[in-house]
């Protein structure tokens, strides 16, 4: 079982960590101890790995800085699930190795800090509350979470999966 | 499974990013496919350089695909502002020293997206991976360019491939023909008042009907496609393309948009939000602080023109500056040249060195907390330019050069039109309503909050860094 953490629609990168907050600016070590540090303080101390963010429309919208997503994965976020996702973020989180998964029942059914299974082989997100339908992720994408992200999965196979 | 010529479907439609990455990947793709493709170029720029090193040495890859197709930029914040960013300026000039790339482009040469389109480095219906959010303005020469972050970056420089979802394309047309002092920035605006600032996500957006305008029109629609959340923004039919690089004529889109530049009017977008936009009319009288003309949006020649033509011979407003920055090396030059520069500075203007300047808020010119800044550059989020309780307003560079001169946003059209007797009236007036905006005024005179209740959307704050 793992924790949802529930967000609105457009919650930006900037709110994940603010610009302040930079890997530049704090250190390699420390940025990710700010994530959703004004959005939602002790995010960063409370959160448990494997638990998943749960939010609405447009996802990680704003900047494409990949730190957002990195300190995410620092923190061993398991998946995002969202209505949708910004463009770059989605990217950014397929790259670093987050499974970022579209579902437009999950921010319905599910509360803030709830405890809930995903189970992407079967398409679902349950909670006590109920089941959510999820989209299947693309084999493609589906690969390269498997190897870890793009990095681990170019170095290993010298190319991207074949679509 | 094979398919001979007779049994084969009648080929669907395509839009022109169908028919590029149709193109390059080799295979006949549609909106919604995978495709694996070759870059024409990777665009690297100095504010993402550490992540994109650490990418490829995590890569094990010492060497970049190809050194003579990699363009690379001291833009962003540049001339360095502080150690840490000159440290990092030097790690980069070392790292091309060592790949042996020869386009390098270091400060004071001007915005990459600038340079990249206007000195040939965007090849028409090729695919072009950009570090900067704002690579769509490579399609201003029918390029499919797009922005990503440092890991895509780096795979691409890796491997001289990247991977993309074919974008559905929202189609627009414009039509009829501007009015003196309107712009096609002023044009863009409406366009993304209509979409907002996610209506384009994932998508391509094209452009139909302004093929012919001139290149620095077309980058300043291609580049802020980006803040309607597009992947890529391309102009149809421009002279740069080759026959084929065009959609077909029954292409299916996501939705259509038409905008008749003969009424339009000027536009401004009230912070904090781009897709906040209101005509200038709603807006005339909102004081502002400061000035900014520059940016990849609207930072050549033609704009500094445009802001010379009001301001030449006359000085801005009391307790107001302006910033002007050249998009490049060679549109500072050019403007030095017919005495544009010359008339800006006699004007009050500072005159920085080409680059992004203040409109990221890394370097030069950056805004005090309760400062209210006109920019001509194309995002204005809390913090962008500085504070984060400044307030930024987007405009034309006509737009802009009338709130210099009378440290107030009003409509620039009739000073455009009227005698010199009749223009010292307009600016006289303009500047006795000013509200005061002493050190400790506040938000005294910012109206913001009025007009976004006037404006077509509104919504949440949201903030973008590069």
């Amino acid at each position: 079982m793992a924790r949802a953490w529930v967000f609105g629609d457009d919650l930006d990168t900037d709110q994940m960590v603010p610009g302040r907050y930079a890997p530049f600016m704090v250190g390699q070590d420390k940025f990710h101890m700010y994530a959703f540090c004004d959005a939602r303080p002790g995010f960063a101390k409370e959160v448990r790995s494997g638990d998943i963010l749960v939010g609405g429309e447009n996802f990680g919208c704003g900047s494409s800085r990949e730190y957002a997503v990195a300190a995410l994965k620092k923190l061993g976020v398991g998946a995002v699930v969202a209505k949708s996702f910004a463009r770059i973020f989605f990217r950014n989180c397929i790259n670093l190795g987050i499974p970022a998964i579209e579902s437009a029942d999950a921010v319905e059914i599910v509360r803030d800090g709830d405890e809930v299974t995903l189970d992407v082989a079967a398409g679902v997100l349950r909670s006590s509350r109920g089941t959510a339908a999820v989209r299947p992720l693309a084999p493609f994408a589906q690969e390269i979470l498997s190897a870890g992200g793009v990095i681990d999965y170019v170095r290993e196979h010298g190319d991207f999966p074949r679509v | 499974m094979t398919t001979t010529e007779g049994l084969r479907p009648p080929r669907t439609p395509q839009t022109i990013a169908e028919v590029i990455l149709s193109r390059v990947s080799g295979r006949d793709v549609r909106a919604g496919d995978l495709v694996i493709v070759p870059v024409s170029r990777v665009m690297v720029h100095d504010s993402v350089i550490d992540a994109v090193m650490a990418g490829l040495r995590d890569l094990g890859r010492e060497r970049v695909w190809d050194t003579s197709k990699v363009c690379v930029f001291v833009d962003h914040a540049a001339p360095a502002p502080t150690p840490v960013v000159a440290d990092s300026h030097r790690v980069l000039r070392e790292w091309v020293r060592e790949q042996a790339i020869p386009t390098f482009y270091d400060a004071g040469e001007g915005v990459c997206h600038q340079i990249m389109v206007e000195e040939g480095y965007c090849e028409p219906g090729t695919v072009i991976v950009g570090s900067d959010s704002h690579s769509n303005s490579y399609g201003a020469v029918g390029a499919f360019g797009a922005g990503m972050g440092a890991t895509d970056v780096a795979v691409a420089l890796a491997l001289g491939r990247t991977w993309l979802r074919v974008p559905g394309s929202i189609r627009v047309d414009f039509i009829g023909r501007l009015r003196k002092g309107v712009t096609m920035k002023d044009a863009i605006m409406r366009v993304v008042r209509e979409i907002g600032t996610d209506g384009a996500r994932y998508a391509c957006v094209e452009f139909h009907g302004v093929g012919d305008l001139p290149q620095g029109d077309r980058i300043t629609l291609a580049g802020m496609t980006t803040e309607m959340g597009a992947k890529a923004g391309i102009v149809v039919g421009t002279p740069e393309a080759p026959a084929w690089l065009r959609p077909d004529p029954d292409a299916r889109y996501l939705r259509e948009v038409t905008i008749d530049l003969t009424t339009l009017e000027p536009q401004i977008a009230v912070p904090p939000r781009v897709d906040q936009v209101v005509d200038v009319s709603a807006a005339v009288g909102q004081p502002v602080d400061i000035v900014f003309l520059g940016s990849c949006t609207n930072g050549r020649l033609v704009d500094m023109q445009q802001a010379a033509n009001v301001l030449r011979g006359r000085r801005v407003a009391p307790h107001v500056r302006l910033e002007v920055v050249p998009s490049s090396r060679r549109q500072f030059e050019l403007a030095m040249q017919d005495g544009t520069l010359q008339a800006l500075s006699a004007a009050g203007a500072v005159i920085g060195s080409s680059g992004c300047g203040p409109c990221l808020g890394r370097t030069g010119g950056v805004l005090a907390a309760q400062e209210i800044c006109l920019s001509t550059a194309n995002r204005n989020y809390k913090g962008r330019m500085g504070s984060p309780d400044a307030s930024i307003y987007i405009g034309s560079p006509y737009v802009a050069a009338v709130a210099a001169l009378t440290g107030v946003i009003d409509d620039p059209r009739p000073y455009l039109e009227a005698t010199d007797e009749e223009f010292d009236a307009l600016v006289a007036r303009r500047r006795g309503e000013r509200p005061e905006r002493g050190a400790a005024s506040s938000r005294s005179g910012d109206r913001s909050r009025e007009l976004v209740m006037a404006s077509a959307r509104s919504g949440p704050v949201a903030e973008i860094d590069d």
